[in-house]
């Protein structure tokens, strides 16, 4: 039943090269944070603009973006982009598959969060003379963020894990792409990839511990 | 323009592709919900005892499904176990689904106000009674919402299993461009699929919701 040697020596022979691709699977998540933050805090005020056209973008981007499979997202962009004739390559196509689906929840979670701040913030920053859109940027956004904190360390976590799907479409140089690879050349599948999942677990608990770390410093006062 | 060479045998081979989905869905979220409810009660009563249980789940949380899939795959070749492709993804799914609606669960029995408990308690119910009555009604109304945001999250997920060999919806879908090379339509077809599905679940959802909030 039970005649199988394991052999770990190449997968740890393979770690350097693995440890590459974490950074690049770190990097991808980052970015696609960073744009993800960004694109949500405009489809959260796009959402509450009195104009029907912008309100319907931005429902639309959140409600395809929550209700479909991340990987057909990522799909939608290599393929389908690529029959329009735009050529992308598989990693900008999953970084921007990741940024669409991290802005997508990320918006619902600012418009929670939103919510929890009080109304008569905004209003007491435009008697103050600000113009609304100072108001946004220093007074609603800073209280903003405070709340959404835990969330976008989940959502962190969460485009980590999602950057595994670029294999899917033919990335090779993130943790998954560089295990994958090790892997169709040697079929020691359960070695590399139990050393591939405890590299991301590792990155996980990172990601978690320095935002605890950030949180800390942040909102000490 | 708008010719396409997509035809209804495409249309219903993308719509088999979905069933399997659904499938996929309801017995890991069968399986999820049970494991979860065993260990979320396990989580909520016994915290102290339980601890190893919750690292245990934090992995399956911290590692990529894809690589769960993988992982679980070839160490059930390496075993021995005689699964089908099917089985090992609903295992890996209901595991994965289990370690999220464990917290869930959790976060729902901690919700209910331990004064509450304390009064069902001093009014005479047992410990048993005291979580079939009290805490178990108050719970669900708490962690229903959860719960089905799990179920639409494990749908989309489902999606992960083409990697192990399943053809499913998005697989399905694969083959049909394949063959046909039109990859946005049948994609945007597929696509629809999905958000109607999710949007069936969700408002279906949201009617149970409604309805036991109408005696709270």
């Amino acid at each position: 039943m039970f005649d199988y040697s394991f052999q770990w020596r190449p997968a740890l022979r393979a770690l350097p090269d693995m440890l590459a691709g974490a950074w690049v699977t770190f990097e991808t998540a980052a970015l696609s944070m960073i744009f993800g933050v960004l694109i949500a805090l405009v489809l959260t005020v796009m959402r509450q603009a009195p104009n029907r056209l912008l309100r319907g973008v931005g429902n639309g981007w959140v409600s395809i973006a929550r209700n479909t499979p991340s990987l057909f997202q990522i799909y939608i962009l290599y393929f389908g982009l690529g029959s329009l004739g735009l050529h992308v390559s598989s990693w900008l196509a999953l970084l921007a598959g990741i940024t669409f689906n991290n802005a997508g929840y990320l918006a619902e979670n600012f418009r929670g969060g939103l919510k929890a701040v009080p109304g008569t913030q905004m209003r007491a920053a435009r008697s103050l003379g600000m113009s609304a859109f100072q108001a946004y940027r220093m007074i609603i956004v800073p209280q903003l963020l405070r709340i959404v904190f835990y969330p976008l360390t989940n959502q962190m976590v969460w485009a980590v894990l999602m950057t595994s799907l670029g294999v899917v479409v033919g990335l090779n140089n993130d943790l998954t792409g560089v295990t994958q690879e090790y892997n169709v050349k040697t079929f020691r599948t359960f070695e590399y990839f139990a050393l591939a999942a405890l590299l991301y677990y590792l990155i996980a608990k990172l990601i978690v511990g320095l935002a605890r770390l950030l949180s800390w410093r942040l909102f000490r006062y | 323009m708008f010719s396409t060479s997509l035809t209804v045998n495409d249309v219903l081979y993308l719509l088999e592709g979905a069933w399997v989905t659904v499938q996929l869905t309801a017995w890991s979220i069968l399986l999820g919900t049970f494991a979860g409810l065993l260990f979320g009660l396990l989580r909520a009563l016994l915290p102290r005892a339980s601890l190893p249980l919750a690292w245990l789940l934090d992995v399956f949380r911290s590692v990529p499904l894809l690589i769960q899939f993988v992982l679980f795959n070839s160490l059930k070749s390496i075993v021995g176990l005689n699964l089908s492709a099917f089985a090992v993804g609903c295992i890996v799914l209901g595991i994965y689904a289990a370690a999220y609606f464990t917290e869930i669960v959790r976060g729902g029995v901690l919700a209910v106000p331990l004064s509450t408990r304390r009064a069902s308690r001093s009014l005479g119910l047992s410990y048993g009674q005291d979580l079939r009555f009290i805490v178990l009604p108050i719970a669900t109304r708490v962690a229903f919402p959860g719960w089905l945001n799990l179920v639409l999250g494990v749908m989309k997920d489902t999606a992960l299993v083409m990697w192990i060999g399943i053809v499913e919806l998005l697989r399905a879908s694969q083959t049909i461009v394949t063959r046909i090379q039109e990859p946005l339509l049948v994609l945007c077809i597929a696509g629809l699929i999905y958000y109607v599905m999710s949007l069936v679940v969700a408002r279906l959802g949201a009617r149970l919701e409604r309805r036991w909030q109408e005696n709270d």
